[in-house]
């Protein structure tokens, strides 16, 4: 890494983002701080309890059991996604043509809304009119991911795996982009098989790029809403109601303020606690390069 | 790689085919490794795209032709769901919401970022390592969070329901995420040339333009293209932040729900369009965008 020179007047530079975000990242954080220490009947009415809402938030079993569903969700899709992900780069071409449509091809769920997502799936599973749903029901399996819950729950993976595994595959492929070609020949020359290659050359590089990767996902997968929003709509009863799903119905269905921004604050600082050990690893790695 | 692998194997095979059967052997391995690595892509590419491929069959079709049976090609190919859209106002202008707050989205990220990105990756400054993580935390916060104080907070300013509102909100993930792959692609330059042009003679503001500007051209295209990908994307702040004026076309799809059961044609042919400019903007892209998804990090 390169040295940097000391200079405080680079504030200047940072300042436009600084207040840009501040305004939509601050004051909106501020406003909920607010609400989670007040008991709010009207604008005019409200009184300070304190922790009040906190402990009840934390012993709240509805949310307990949406945080344990959320936990397990974020690693299975990880879990599934990660190697999947790894494979597909391995298999895209780097040359030529085949490179450019495979990266276009491969790109393409990255950039389609997250409720088109859902609805994509919606229609793909119902096996009235979706040929997934029509599929299973002709190998003669009982698939209804409306009513079912492990049917409900297996089509939100499937569709996250859908959705994702493009990005952590992209991530992959271009850490593999990045390995220079004189670390193939040494191997040919060692007669190295190709496990041996992937084992202790390919797979190191990819270090950082796949923490980038399971960080992304790790965030994105526990702030999903809109997917099985659309989708499922948190149920068969609340077998995909995810965390922020959960928030949402608290703060908006049944307007409890309160514990809902007591809720929030919880839930914000599981990410940030989760994405600050990872940020504290990526910078450490980065060091000893 | 595994392209080159074979044919770096097969030209130094031709020679001594009898002598070195090992190599032979190695060769078929390869070559079978990469027919199966073919396979395998090709595979993923199917299954990847089949849902899809249906969502695109499913809007040539007439409602009762999709609730009648499956089929892979639409027998009664029509246009009419799309022609609903493009005749009507009230769908079409949704596009135009979307793009105008997403590319109002893109140009006030790069504004700002990239001074900070240049700030970031050539300088040390007080608190620099907590403001960059700061930055980055935001891009952690739940939109669900933020939902109700977001509203109150633009209702306040006056600004709901405009694309402004949308665009500044959309601003709280896309900036950070900006300033991070910037700085990646910044820090890829070497410091001499920003020391040789000061030598030179160029005031700050003039270097960055003339000279620095142009030597991260690709960073900045990829960096516009993952402010476009992830405004884009974004349905709940969209939809909470607008009532009409400035409402997103994803919102407006929900419209096909209610009536008389489900206009699945119709929502099929409003869910492609929104699949079409993401795939224009991949386009341009497609040459730079491998480097950019690493984060410029790698």
């Amino acid at each position: 890494m390169q040295t940097k020179v000391e200079n405080n007047k680079a504030w200047f530079l940072v300042l436009p983002v600084f207040l840009i975000v501040a305004f939509s990242a601050i004051i909106p954080l501020m406003t909920v701080v607010n609400y989670s220490v007040q008991d709010i009947f009207d604008p005019y009415t409200r009184y300070f309890v304190g922790t009040e809402w906190f402990k009840q938030v934390m012993l709240d079993s509805r949310l307990q059991e949406a945080l344990l569903r959320q936990f397990i969700y974020s690693f299975t899709i990880i879990i599934i996604e990660v190697p999947l992900g790894i494979c597909v780069a391995l298999m895209m071409p780097t040359k030529g043509r085949g490179a450019s449509l495979a990266l276009i091809l491969v790109a393409i769920p990255l950039l389609i809304p997250w409720n088109v997502v859902g609805t994509i799936w919606q229609i793909f599973g119902r096996a009235d009119i979706g040929l997934f749903g029509a599929f299973m029901s002709s190998i003669g399996v009982d698939y209804n991911y409306a009513s079912d819950p492990t049917d409900a729950w297996l089509t939100v993976v499937l569709m996250d795996v859908w959705h994702w595994t493009p990005l952590v595959a992209l991530l992959c492929y271009s850490g593999l982009r990045a390995i220079p070609e004189v670390y193939y020949q040494a191997a040919r020359i060692d007669q190295a098989s190709r496990w041996a290659v992937f084992r202790y050359i390919q797979l190191p590089k990819l270090t950082n790029v796949l923490i980038i990767g399971v960080l992304l996902r790790f965030m994105d997968s526990f702030m999903i809403y809109t997917e099985p929003f659309v989708l499922t709509g948190g149920g068969p009863g609340s077998s995909t109601t995810f965390l922020s799903q959960a928030l949402v119905q608290q703060a908006i269905g049944q307007f409890d303020l309160g514990p809902a921004a007591a809720f929030s604050l919880v839930y914000f600082l599981i990410i940030l606690l989760v994405c600050w050990v990872f940020y504290t690893t990526i910078m450490n790695m980065q060091k000893d390069k | 790689m595994t392209q080159s692998n074979t044919s770096m194997t097969r030209t130094r095979n031709t020679g001594k085919k009898e002598q070195a059967p090992v190599y032979s052997k190695a060769e078929r391995k390869t070559r079978n490794a990469h027919l199966r690595g073919r396979f395998g892509l090709v595979l993923y590419l199917v299954l990847l795209l089949l849902p899809i491929y249906w969502l695109i069959n499913m809007s040539f079709k007439t409602n009762t032709e999709i609730l009648s049976g499956l089929s892979f090609f639409p027998e009664d190919f029509t246009l009419a769901n799309y022609a609903k859209i493009f005749g009507d106002p009230t769908w079409y202008m949704g596009y135009v919401n979307s793009i105008f707050y997403v590319s109002m989205n893109m140009v006030i990220s790069l504004l700002v970022a990239l001074p900070a990105a240049y700030a970031f990756s050539r300088y040390k400054f007080i608190g620099d390592k907590h403001m960059f993580f700061w930055l980055l935390s935001n891009r952690m916060a739940p939109p669900a969070v933020f939902l109700l104080p977001f509203f109150q907070l633009y209702s306040s300013v006056g600004l709901f329901d405009t694309h402004i509102a949308v665009a500044l909100a959309h601003c709280i993930f896309t900036v950070p995420l900006a300033v991070w792959i910037l700085e990646g692609f910044m820090s890829g330059v070497p410091r001499e040339i920003d020391e040789t042009a000061y030598i030179d003679g160029y005031s700050f503001p003039k270097f960055f333009v003339r000279i620095f500007i142009p030597l991260i051209r690709s960073g900045i295209g990829v960096t516009a293209f993952f402010c476009f990908m992830f405004s884009w994307v974004e349905l709940l702040l969209a939809r909470t932040l607008t009532s009409v004026d400035a409402k997103p076309i994803a919102a407006i799809m929900t419209r096909t729900v209610s009536a008389s059961g489900m206009d699945w044609g119709l929502l099929a042919a409003a869910g492609v369009l929104t699949i079409l400019p993401g795939m224009l903007v991949i386009y341009f892209v497609r040459n730079h965008v491998a480097k950019g998804f690493a984060l410029g990090r790698v």
